[in-house]
């Protein structure tokens, strides 16, 4: 009898006097926050809390405080906040309020929006002694802590400003979304390979922005760096006392990674440091929308999280067992024996199923009854749904109670909120969101807002507390409003895709992407490295991350033609504006800058721009006859000489410009072509190009072909002209 | 009682968690709890055994449940019971026959003990009620049946040899307690000394110069080699390294440390090095009533390869792992599929898990089953603590260790809920 206990002690006493720098031993304590102070579970998450969402038919935070108390926490406090009453309760009547060396208390707060506030709330408590393992409520895992603990010890005694350990793990992209299984976004984080000093930390939101800017300084700080896109952020943090303060100190962080890691990392004047710690056996993973949800689900079926699996993690009373193909049956289980149910699936206790049903990559919750014909393909049904003959269900999330009369049919995406009656023969359109509770209305849908809007959620939080009771009262007055949007019998509210938003709905939805969504996506990548090219500018990294996109020489020529052309034009415009409005020269100067700089132009390139439209506005002037247009000409240059002057800054230039006047005279301005020799003249007297450049430009002309030379030949006298004048000077 | 309680709770999440590894560890800690039970029940001055069965029965549905794969639970469990009924049986028997009994058993008691040590509360039981029942085919094989009716350890204090002797009908409630701690004491130190019982024979099973398979790692497997060694017994080892968890690797270091010229072959290469084994030895996870074993995965290969070509294929397992239940589709029901990622990285093959794209049903499924069963017909020989069997005679055996009446235990315990 004392054996076990003396053993207990013996082992506590080994493990102080392990550490007799640590005098007093501080248990491994967690903070969970029960809230995920975002809106993305909507409309579930009016009416329960996230972190009891069934997953896998056990609440999330089961998963989470599993883990914890296997991986050796001692004390974890429950931040709840939304529905803080309702995970209070369940906790209380959970075995985890009883358990031996394992205490959980619940911190209960209603003005926090964030998960700033939640730090900040928990820093005055003044309850966290020592270092502790910050993580959210809907985060499943089975890693070892202990390397990583020790990892963070050993930073600490030599480097004190170690204050926090990111876990992280690799995933990579899926090679068409360019975003991960889990649904987030693509994530860069630049590591330092020797020390794993978290340098850099990017989500990158625009799907359309192939580029990634890193600061210098980063570069030239750090001997090595090394840059993923193939991480996977765990949201498993050990912290150290110190971040709790540093919340409270910047009372503007609110969000862990967009502000608090972004903030340390920018912000060197603390010298703060992150580092990370990659997983590499083990599973950790955060349900952070609909899509994760599903992948976790799955990943779970799949035993990738054992021993967290459903045949292991008993809640209750009831057992699962597993039979072959990855199926999980619970008890007393009713099943026809035509009915089909397919590979990973879970079933809970008391369903039953009726006869030619098919059921595949599903889950199944308690209680539930299912009829006949009916055709289940990678949904999740939770308890107590029932489901009549004839119903579709094809990737959706279907919550307690919900009600769906025979022939209804859902569309990939679809999420039923709690106890919604969907009516006989309607068809859910894909990714539409049903709830009992009408839509609130949204001031605006932008993310940022995510603690406004949870202020709104609080508030509604308490009515749904206490609706329960008061439910089928409701449900009768909310049955007269709404039975024409859910087919008759059907009760519910359909939410509105709020603006904006319905673009990146289908990337959280559950249901797979469709073909079209796809083909696009691909067409958008493609078009993106088109564009990368393009800029000629995209910085090395992001070559090293697409080993696709490698600009082709001839892709680039053909560029800069283009843009060439496209400035020329610009520059004509302003040149043409600038004469119609009587525009000072050095206004148009300015702009013409302005643009060369917007296009990346040469000097060159504008002196001939400019001259191209001092030729051009020439021949559109009325004229009849050469001389006409010859004093049309001269008549710009006496007026517009500056402007040409201030782009000739050398041999160069002017040259280019004789060879564009060449350009345009055999080409698009034939009518000039006579008046080669004699335009060249006044150039030549305005000072506007110098005799060194003529001779420069003969000279270029030397080697060409015969046809080439036709204007050479046409200025031959002028030339002529100009070598016997240098001479003689 | 919340002390109890609490041990209970402890140690089901344990085996839940599944913290606790090896069938000998689980059977040691469930024997010990089972212990602390029993001595923490208060029972009265009648029916106490019914009373105590109860108590551990209660238990152990709690442990079985919490891990239905580890079958040691189930059958410590049993095995207590089992003890409980006979210390019962030969209490009654010994107040019907009078004090004359026990007064004799003192004088054999130290002489038996030491070969006996297993049988000992079954024999003893056995003995006292050949009027009962028939006695067991194994106490028949014996001799002489052993006389003793109370066994006693070095473990037992001084103040419960007090107490035993003074037998008195006011203290029998303490006396049948106290029996039953001191047989279930034996048994714990039954599961302790196993590896050496089965070490033992090492010597009449190896020979000079034989080739000895074996496949994954095992305690008892190890324990038996070296006391071949030990003996100068010359003889090479082939390790099957025992994929996914590559225990053979650890094997082999073992073997290598005790300085045994040990070979180390992958499991595909089995069958190709067979054809030189003179014999497979291996370790078991359960060995069941009908001499079927469930044993680490792969082995079911090994025992085909070795019938094959006329290898003789014996199994090491303790008695501990006698499990009388006769197993029914066992390469499910009595199967533990572990996490994919001890086959593959997960970091490698995530883009092959996603999702999002296509049906939405995962293309790639990883199934990694901890066991195997192994039919009896490809069994040659048993060796457990007492000796080497057949496997037909495993039924046999285990009637000697359980009762009947606690065959049903994990159904009873479905049942109820």
């Amino acid at each position: 009898m004392g054996a076990p206990k003396k053993s207990a002690a013996a082992a506590a006493a080994a493990r102080v006097s392990d550490d007799p720098e640590e005098l007093a031993r501080v248990p491994l304590q967690a903070v969970l926050l029960a809230d995920s102070f975002t809106t993305k579970f909507r409309p579930i998450t009016l009416e329960r809390p996230k972190v009891l969402l069934p997953l896998v038919n056990v609440p999330m935070i089961e998963y989470t405080l599993a883990w914890l108390e296997s991986a050796g926490v001692e004390e974890v406090f429950v931040f709840c906040c939304a529905h803080a009453k309702q995970v209070i309760n369940y906790l209380e009547s959970s075995q985890w309020f009883s358990q031996p060396k394992f205490s959980v208390t619940t911190i209960e707060s209603h003005n926090s929006v964030s998960a700033g506030d939640a730090l900040r709330f928990i820093y005055e408590r003044n309850v966290i002694h020592g270092d502790f393992i910050l993580i959210s409520g809907d985060t499943v895992s089975n890693m070892s802590l202990t390397r990583v603990l020790q990892e963070h010890k050993e930073r600490r005694k030599k480097d004190s400003n170690a204050v926090m350990t990111m876990v992280i793990k690799r995933s990579k992209l899926s090679p068409v979304t360019q975003q991960s299984r889990l649904g987030t976004d693509e994530l860069f984080m630049a590591i330092d390979p020797d020390t794993k000093q978290l340098l850099y930390y990017e989500e990158n939101t625009n799907h359309l922005k192939a580029t990634l800017s890193l600061d210098k300084m980063l570069l030239i700080d750090n001997s090595s760096i090394r840059l993923h896109n193939d991480m996977q952020d765990c949201f498993i943090d050990i912290c150290s006392p110190e971040v709790l303060s540093l919340f409270t100190d910047n009372f503007d962080y609110q969000h862990l990674r967009r502000h608090f890691v972004k903030g340390l990392l920018v912000d060197d004047i603390m010298g703060y440091k992150i580092y990370t710690h990659e997983i590499h056996s083990s599973y950790a993973a955060r349900v952070d929308n609909y899509r994760a949800y599903d992948t976790i689900s799955k990943d779970i079926i799949q035993r990738w999280t054992y021993p967290l699996v459903p045949d292991v993690l008993l809640l209750g009373n009831s057992t699962t067992k597993l039979e072959r193909v990855g199926m999980y049956r619970a008890s007393e289980i009713v099943q026809s024996r035509s009915a089909q149910i397919g590979p990973l699936t879970v079933i809970g206790t008391g369903t039953r199923i009726g006869d030619n049903t098919k059921i595949s990559n599903s889950v199944i919750g308690k209680g539930c009854d299912i009829g006949s014909n009916v055709l289940i393909e990678g949904c999740h049904i939770w308890d107590n749904v029932t489901i009549e003959d004839g119903c579709q269900l094809r990737h959706s999330i279907v919550c307690d109670g919900v009600v769906m009369k025979s022939g209804a049919v859902l569309s990939p995406g679809v999420v039923l909120s709690f106890k919604v009656v969907i009516g006989q023969n309607f068809t859910a359109p894909a990714y539409s969101k049903v709830s009992l509770l009408p839509q609130p209305i949204k001031q605006d849908s932008d993310e940022e807002l995510e603690y406004a809007d949870n202020n709104s959620d609080v508030e509604t939080s308490c009515a749904p507390d206490n609706m329960n009771g008061e439910l089928t009262s409701e449900l009768s007055e909310i049955q007269g409003s709404a039975t024409s949007e859910l087919g008759c019998g059907g009760v519910g509210y359909i939410w509105s895709i709020c603006e904006g938003a319905s673009e990146e709905e289908w990337r959280h939805s559950i249901a797979p992407i469709s073909a079209e969504k796809l083909a696009e996506l691909t067409q958008t990548t493609d078009d993106d490295l088109e564009f990368s090219n393009q800029d000629g500018n995209a910085p090395a990294s992001s070559g090293e991350l697409r080993s696709d996109a490698l600009s082709d020489s001839e892709d680039d020529d053909e560029d800069t033609k283009n843009d060439s052309a496209y400035f020329e034009k610009e520059v004509e415009a302003t040149f043409l504006r600038a004469v119609h409005e009587n525009v000072q020269v050095d206004h148009v100067i300015l702009e013409v800058n302005s643009l060369k700089l917007s296009c990346n132009m040469e000097f060159s390139a504008c002196a001939g721009a400019i001259f191209y439209s001092m030729m051009k506005l020439a021949l559109e002037t009325p004229h009849k006859t050469t001389d006409e247009l010859s004093r049309a000409v001269l008549n710009i240059f006496n007026s517009w000489h500056r402007l040409l002057k201030s782009y000739l800054s050398g041999k160069d230039e002017e040259i280019e410009v004789i060879l564009k006047f060449e350009e345009m005279c055999s080409e698009s301005a034939k009518e000039l072509s006579p008046l080669f020799t004699q335009i060249l003249h006044h150039l030549y007297d305005k000072e506007l190009i110098s005799e060194d450049a003529i001779l420069g430009w003969e000279f270029e002309k030397q080697g060409a072909e015969e046809s080439d030379r036709v204007f050479v030949r046409q200025a031959e006298n002028f030339l002529q002209w100009l070598k016997e004048a240098s001479e003689e000077d | 009682m919340p002390d109890v309680q609490s041990l209970v709770i402890e140690f089901v999440l344990k085996l839940k968690k599944r913290k606790v590894e090896g069938s000998q560890a689980t059977a040691r800690q469930t024997a010990v709890l089972l212990r602390s039970v029993i001595s923490q029940q208060r029972i009265g001055y009648t029916n106490q055994a019914g009373a105590l069965i109860d108590a551990v029965k209660a238990v152990g549905e709690q442990l079985v449940a919490a891990n239905p794969v580890e079958l040691a639970v189930g059958n410590i469990v049993r095995r207590v019971l089992h003890i409980i009924r006979e210390e019962d049986l030969s209490l009654t028997t010994a107040a019907m026959a009078g004090l004359n009994l026990s007064a004799v058993s003192d004088d054999d008691d130290d002489n038996d003990q030491d070969d006996h040590p297993v049988l000992s509360a079954a024999a003893v039981a056995a003995a006292a009620r050949s009027t009962l029942r028939p006695p067991s085919l194994q106490t028949l094989l014996e001799d002489m049946p052993d006389p003793a009716a109370v066994p006693h350890t070095s473990s037992s204090g001084g103040d419960s040899e007090e107490k035993s002797k003074s037998a008195d009908k006011s203290s029998r409630s303490r006396k049948l307690k106290h029996d039953v701690i001191e047989a279930v004491n034996e048994l714990i130190e039954d599961i302790d000394t196993c590896h050496e019982q089965i070490a033992e024979q090492a010597v009449e099973h190896i020979h000079h110069n034989e080739v000895i398979l074996t496949l994954g790692s095992s305690r008892t497997v190890l324990e038996f080699l070296y006391a071949a060694k030990e003996k100068k017994r010359s003889f090479r080892v082939f390790v099957a390294e025992g994929a996914p968890r590559y225990q053979g690797h650890l094997l082999a270091k073992e073997l290598v440390a005790r300085g045994l010229q040990t070979t180390l072959i992958t499991d595909s290469a089995v069958f190709a090095m067979i054809s030189r084994v003179n014999m497979v030895i291996v370790g078991a996870h359960a060995v069941m009533a009908n001499g079927g074993v469930i044993a680490p995965v792969g082995l079911n290969m090994v025992a085909l390869a070795a019938q094959r070509h006329a290898v003789p294929f014996v199994v090491l397992a303790g008695s501990h792992k006698l499990c009388p239940l006769y197993p029914h589709n066992p390469e499910v029901l009595l199967n533990e599929l572990r996490s994919p990622s001890e086959l593959l990285d997960f970091g490698e093959f995530s883009d092959c898990m996603d999702f999002g794209s296509g049906s939405g049903s995962p293309l790639i499924h990883v199934v990694n089953p901890t066991f195997d069963y192994v039919p009896p017909k490809l069994v040659s020989l048993f060796i457990t603590d007492t000796g080497g069997h057949n496997p037909s005679y495993m039924y046999r055996l285990i009637a000697d260790y359980y009762s009947a009446d606690d065959l049903v235990l994990q159904r009873k315990a479905a049942a109820s809920n």
